[in-house]
């Protein structure tokens, strides 16, 4: 969208070193400051012993760095009487992420499809409700959810989770495609249409193709959203597939005893690692992620 | 112009799945919610009616009133905060200065990780005793001390700030964008006239980025009325009831005190007040001008 216009910075013109530049970099260094200092904390803390932590200053380096509490996070750490470590939730929340990102992206994108180029019948009570249910919130929905999903035996399961992440994905996937595709020349389409083709082969040959655009942007969002959900799988997952948020939470928030700070960093660390190496690989496609997902807004 | 209502039937199959949500899950279960909060159901539902009772012991429960309050409270800070924060860092970042990049990669990056990791990394930064307390009298201020985390009348304050944390590059990502889209021209005219860059600032470019402004405004709300996942991470609701927020009020109860009535009522609460502030909005934004213009 800004693709060209961000790369050049504008606004008024910069004058030499005066004092108001140096305010400037000044301000902005203190945010950089604020905004890394967190990160900063966790790893320190995370290579460091106990003890260190319990005499020493949370900003000082570790004096001797030590591996030891990441391999007890990775492998060990405890969640009520499952000492298996964060690994148990880091490969849950694979199983949860990658069946609901599929299913919410290619309903959202054969749904945009369907309302943009096809406006079938009452489409837009479809497309309003999903609106409407952006901002709705969840936590109106969840207790008949949960009766409905028992109903059909599908509560505390791993179809049921990728079920409610696909729910409740819906609205802005569905807004995000049907946005780019009405923006999408209708031509192409009516050429399809005169060609003979129907409502798939067109989605498939011709449309599909040229939404990679919006596809990563929508896989972005929804990887990134789909992994830091925890309310869905405190609720829906059931004990056999917890996610790694709710089992980070757990083995930091319900431990008895002395706390391991050390271990907790680290799995913190560990649980941001999946939506951190997502942003900085996506880079620029991230924020327009963001602006796209201000449609739902 | 588009093809018009060609009755295709693949097409009305393809929205199947989407009906079938549209009504179960979205009308259905809000009607169903509803519903319940008019029943004395306890730990399973029972249709019964018994009015607005639930409603009435809503209101009188003291920690829906703290819930509530608690609500506003970090609303504003939270919102207020990331606006202003945002603002200030889109508008310095836009001053041609050296590693912009590197530095809006920064300011956005903790906008990437959830409100369980944030929640739990400040947990720790604010720990009353071994946290920036220990470091401040490492570092030889021995009698500074910093405990709003145990404070019940303070702790909501720190769920907020750790919150701006979080979400500000959002509206930095926004505005900037919005600033990057403004004419060189106007800066060009002021310096002519010679107005100052913060007059400019103050009475053209906000105004001119109000669009951007509701945008994140509205994002930032959504993020308000869900907050939850924030506070079970930082504080676990506590001390005591202190920083209890509606989301979570609703979880508990249908899930912990096993009062499915009550919860419910506080759900149907929540969903009228957003209704009642976001269907008027939408219906200008959305329904009476032509869709699709919003992206």
């Amino acid at each position: 969208m800004t693709h060209t216009a961000a790369e050049t910075p504008r606004g008024p013109k910069p004058q030499r070193m005066t004092a108001g530049r140096i305010g400037l970099y000044a301000f902005l260094l203190v945010s950089a400051v604020f905004f890394l200092l967190p990160f900063y904390v966790m790893l320190v803390t995370s290579l460091k012993t106990m003890p260190e932590i319990q005499h020493g200053s949370i900003f000082a380096l570790p004096s001797k760095a030590t591996i030891e509490p990441w391999i007890v996070a990775w492998s060990k750490a405890c969640t009520g009487a499952n000492c298996d470590g964060i690994r148990v939730g880091l490969l849950n929340s694979f199983e949860i992420l990658v069946p609901s990102v599929i299913l919410s992206i290619g309903l959202g994108a054969i749904n945009g499809y369907a309302l943009s180029f096809w406006r079938p019948k009452a489409g837009n009570i479809v497309l309003t409700t999903l609106l409407l249910g952006a901002f709705i919130p969840y936590q109106v929905f969840i207790y008949p959810l949960v009766r409905m999903l028992s109903f059909v035996s599908l509560y505390n399961t791993l179809p049921g989770i990728v079920i409610v992440h696909t729910i409740f994905g819906l609205p802005i996937m569905t807004l995000l495609f049907r946005n780019y595709y009405e923006a999408m020349p209708a031509d192409l389409f009516r050429a399809g249409r005169v060609d003979g083709g129907g409502f798939w082969t067109i989605f498939f040959r011709l449309i599909l193709p040229m939404s990679g655009p919006i596809l990563v942007v929508a896989l972005i969002l929804q990887v990134t959203g789909i992994w830091n959900d925890f309310l869905f799988g405190l609720i829906f997952a059931g004990r056999q597939h917890l996610p790694m948020t709710v089992q980070l939470n757990n083995v930091v928030n319900t431990t008895m005893g002395t706390k391991a700070y050390n271990v907790n960093m680290a799995a913190t660390i560990l649980t941001a690692l999946v939506p951190l190496v997502v942003y900085f690989v996506s880079g620029r496609w991230f924020v327009r992620g963001i602006a796209a997902g201000a449609v739902k807004g | 112009m588009k093809p018009r209502r060609l009755r295709n039937v693949a097409a009305q199959t393809a929205l199947i799945p989407s009906w079938l949500i549209v009504i179960f899950a979205y009308i259905g279960t809000i009607a169903w919610t509803i519903r319940i909060s008019f029943t004395s159901s306890g730990i399973f539902p029972h249709y019964d009616w018994v009015g607005l009772k639930q409603y009435d012991r809503l209101f009188d429960s003291h920690r829906w009133v703290v819930s509530v309050q608690n609500l506003a409270i970090f609303g504003v800070i939270f919102i207020v905060g990331c606006l202003v924060l945002g603002f200030l860092l889109a508008v310095f970042l836009d001053q041609k200065i050296r590693g912009e990049g590197i530095l809006r990669t920064l300011f956005l990056y903790p906008y990437a990780m959830s409100f369980i990791v944030t929640g739990l990394v400040w947990q720790w930064i604010l720990n009353p005793t071994l946290g920036i307390e220990q470091a401040m009298h490492a570092w030889g201020w021995s009698s500074f001390s910093f405990d709003w985390l145990a404070r019940g009348d303070r702790a909501i304050y720190l769920v907020a700030f750790a919150g701006i944390w979080q979400s500000a590059g959002l509206v930095m990502a926004i505005l900037l964008a919005g600033l990057r889209g403004i004419d060189e021209d106007l800066w060009k005219a002021a310096r002519v006239d010679g107005i100052p860059a913060w007059r400019i600032y103050l009475s053209v470019v906000i105004p001119m980025l109000s669009g951007m402004f509701v945008t994140a405004l509205v994002l930032l709300g959504i993020a308000v009325v869900k907050v939850y996942d924030l506070v079970v991470a930082m504080t676990g609701g506590g001390p005591g009831i202190s920083t209890e927020v509606p989301a979570k009020f609703v979880i508990d109860y249908l899930f912990n005190r096993q009062n499915v009535a009550l919860a419910t009522a506080a759900a149907s609460v929540m969903f009228v007040a957003v209704f009642v502030v976001v269907g008027p909005w939408l219906y200008s934004q959305y329904l009476r001008r032509r869709p699709g213009e919003a992206s």
